[in-house]
């Protein structure tokens, strides 16, 4: 864990030290350069000339921002000068759908989520149900031995999948880096994973320097990841210098595979066909630890903190960062009018086969769980077994004709 | 307000060549012109308002170009972009702008009475006309860099002056963020409707930020005279009307114009201008005049003969599709304009235009009537 780890100190900047030291510190910011330019802006607009217009928008930045709070939080900084301004960006361009609730901001860096505390936590409460960043604790849990019936029926399950995102500390996130922390990040992770052994053994691809033939091949097996389009992404910056430092490694038995500098600094991503579920979060966590390992050995660690678990670019992937998910062929359950009440009580979500926002092709969805924050990871991928184990088992009966039942709400939180 | 990495503290830790962007497949100005040691000098410098180089090229970055189409690759944030930035922009101006030279004087000239002609280009062929520029106001930064404040103050700026036009240029403000679907359909219509940008390269230059806020289209009474707001630039001023009358097109536009800049500054602003750029706008290949006077002409065989580009080419004019920048020609109609924008005064752009519209027209009669046009050929402007 990130309080356990031997600190190399040499060469390493204020802001690691800071932010390893952990909140209090930064909950006041810093101020923009006081230059006579500055000072004069701030004069000739006041933070209500600034505030934006969101009476059309629906995401969960403009259900909680208020002039009163952008007042207190436009002129402050993080150490590294991201401001509140350009976490909301994106938030501000992209007004959402009536349907389906976006978050509407993102961190710059670690410090942001403490700055600008005043948005980001009653935002963090929205999106995660109700977690409490001021009072609640997250708990991290990544011991894949706790998982029970873990192996679900391949005649329905065709594929199992656990992914997370991993922040490097002292470097900032995507919408933020400069194109050398980028590079950095790059640096850091591929050397971490050249260090991987056994089944974990792989390699790196990077993006800009690929050819023709390999890219081909990552398109084949649905591991490439491609420039970012959807305009949430692109407002905030993250698509910036594309195609630079960005790159996908994977091992040998492509199933264990990181993403570097796509929304996050890593994606971490275990997968294989069929449905062992419980092998595949086994992979995931042994693999997540032995890269954390290995970068703490160059000094590094993630971005973690007891309220929030592990720090990510967006709000809705903090705590655990974690999807764990299944295609699973659900024909007559699908048909079913009670099914998406049966995924609201079981916390699942469905998703197409192509992933967040796209269509299921035929009768085989994507299913995995809604929750990322304030359930531990073993939670959350039991959360998921057990809740399609219940889906197989509604399938089965609707095919022999028989009813089936709303499973009662799971329960939110336990602490 | 600051955008992307503009104001990030913890690349100044990072050397110059660590941050020095990969710019090994771009074909644009900005990538043929930045060296590591440009890029060192001007990487910790910032205007006043706090645009700094990485701002200036980021869209350069992002935009690697086309083979065949050279873009600019960088834009200003504010004026003084392009005096602290002068090691990377003067050169680009140059490459962009015919050789024009840092000590280059540009003639400004307003006066529709300086034109010779124009009112007299063949209808059957020229289907409209139009003269475009864009201005930007003095103190106020520029779309990549502006907050929502001095957006809106330009704004309000704008609608206030623009109210008190009267005669022929009278005319109603419709701001795009309150307009009705029938006025938006209206618009559409009339071809006058911008819609937030799509293009890559304006995105990448944060051009597109807080859309629609503080964003709209004024328009006269007859519908000749537009400006638009908050879009590419400042403001943007069209002057258009079907058919062939290059000179009351120009005629309206120059008066327009004149009386739009005393009106800001009866408000006590004024237009970004010097002596060595002319008026100062977002894109550099802007500067100058700012002006694109064009056609819609039907020019169906001229369009297909071999010496069709070396023409144009000679008469300093360039071929759009009737779409705009990036279309293709329909039916043989096709945009002509005025290639050049910096270094050649209004006045001289449009008689460009004209002259060169005219010489068209005739060796397209030339052709339908199976004649040569070798003789027609014009001397290099």
């Amino acid at each position: 864990m990130a309080t356990q780890f031997t600190r190399m100190l040499a060469g390493r900047n204020t802001a690691v030290v800071l932010a390893s030291l952990g909140a209090g510190t930064l909950a006041t910011g810093y101020l923009l350069t006081d230059s006579t330019a500055a000072a004069e802006r701030r004069m000739l607009y006041p933070p209500s000339a600034d505030f934006p217009d969101l009476r059309k928008h629906n995401n969960c930045m403009a259900a909680s921002l208020t002039p009163a709070i952008y007042a207190h939080l436009r002129d402050k900084t993080t150490p590294n000068n991201w401001t509140l301004n350009q976490s909301i960006q994106t938030g501000v361009d992209n007004p959402g759908h009536p349907f389906i609730k976006t978050v509407g901001m993102v961190a710059g860096d670690e410090e942001t989520y403490e700055v600008f505390s005043e948005i980001f936590d009653p935002v963090i409460k929205d999106r995660h149900n109700g977690y409490d960043p001021r009072t609640m604790k997250h708990p991290t849990d990544l011991d894949s031995s706790k998982i029970t019936s873990g192996v679900f029926d391949e005649r329905y399950v065709l594929s199992s999948r656990v992914r997370t995102g991993r922040s490097i500390r002292g470097l900032s996130l995507p919408p933020a880096c400069s194109r050398a922390e980028r590079r950095e990040v790059e640096r850091v992770a591929v050397m971490a994973l050249s260090g991987l052994k056994g089944d974990l053994a792989g390699r790196y691809y990077s993006l800009g320097d690929m050819n023709e033939r390999e890219q081909q091949q990552l398109i084949d097996e649905h591991f490439l990841f491609d420039k970012p389009v959807s305009p949430l992404l692109m407002s905030a910056g993250m698509a910036r210098d594309w195609p630079d430092a960005r790159g996908i490694w994977h091992n040998n038995q492509k199933n264990f595979l990181i993403w570097i500098n796509e929304e996050d600094h890593t994606r971490i991503i275990s997968m294989e066909k069929g449905g062992n579920m419980k092998r595949v979060f086994e992979r995931f966590c042994r693999g997540l630890k032995q890269v954390e390992q290995l970068i703490h050995e160059r000094g590094w660690e993630f971005m973690w903190n007891e309220r929030l678990g592990y720090i990510l670019t967006c709000p809705s992937n903090l705590g655990t960062g974690l999807r764990a998910g299944v295609h699973v062929r659900l024909p007559n359950l699908s048909k079913d009018p009670r099914f998406s009440k049966i995924l609201e009580n079981l916390r699942l979500q469905k998703r197409g086969t192509g992933g967040v926002d796209t269509a299921a092709t035929g009768d085989t969805f994507d299913i995995s769980n809604n929750d990322r924050l304030g359930k531990s990871e073993v939670e959350l991928v039991q959360l998921v077994v057990d809740g399609v184990n219940y889906l197989i088992d509604c399938e089965k009966r609707l095919e022999r004709g028989q009813d089936i039942k709303i499973p009662t709400p799971l329960a939110q939180f336990r602490r | 307000m600051p955008f992307g990495n503009t104001h990030n503290k913890l690349k100044m830790n990072y050397s110059s060549d660590q941050e020095f962007p990969d710019l090994t497949k771009h074909n644009n100005h900005m990538a043929k012109i930045l060296t590591p040691e440009i890029y060192s000098n001007l990487r910790d410098k910032e205007t006043p308002s706090g645009f700094t180089l990485d701002d200036v090229i980021q869209t350069g970055i992002d935009n690697p170009g086309h083979p065949f189409i050279m873009t600019v690759g960088c834009v200003a944030g504010d004026e003084e972009t392009y005096e602290v930035f002068k090691e990377l922009l003067d050169p680009v101006i140059e490459d962009r702008h015919g050789g024009y030279k840092p000590s280059d004087k540009h003639k400004t000239d307003i006066n529709p009475d300086n034109l010779q002609g124009g009112d007299d280009l063949d209808s059957n062929y020229v289907l409209s006309s139009r003269v475009r520029t864009g201005r930007s106001v003095r103190g106020f930064c520029l779309p990549p860099h502006c907050s929502r404040g001095e957006r809106r103050a330009i704004e309000d700026l704008s609608i206030q002056s623009l109210d008190v036009l009267d005669g022929d240029l009278k005319g109603t403000y419709y701001a795009l963020k309150n307009m009705t679907d029938e006025e938006q359909q209206q618009l559409i219509d009339d071809h006058f409707l911008f819609d937030k940008p799509v293009s890559p390269l304006l995105l990448a230059s944060g051009m597109a930020r807080d859309w629609p806020d503080g964003r709209g289209i004024w328009h006269n009474e007859g519908k000749t005279f537009l400006v638009w707001v908050n879009e590419e630039d400042h403001l943007r001023v069209i002057s258009m009307q079907k058919g062939g009358n290059m000179k009351e097109v120009f005629n309206r536009f120059c008066t327009g114009l004149t009386k739009i800049e005393s009106l800001f500054k009866d408000r006590g602003h004024e237009f970004m201008w010097n002596e060595h750029l002319g008026y100062v706008l977002t894109c550099p290949s802007n500067l100058g005049t700012g002006l694109r006077a064009g056609v819609h002409v039907k020019i169906p065989n001229l369009s297909k003969h071999e010496s069709f580009g070396e023409v144009l080419k000679r008469l300093r004019l360039q071929k759009r599709g009737t779409g705009g920048v990036d279309t293709a020609a329909v039916g043989g109609v096709f945009d002509i304009s005025n290639a050049d924008r910096l270094g050649f005064s209004e006045v001289e752009l449009v008689q460009m235009v004209v002259d060169g519209v005219r010489l068209m027209v005739d060796m397209e009669k030339r052709l339908e009537a199976g004649q040569a046009i070798d003789d027609l050929m014009p001397e290099q402007k």
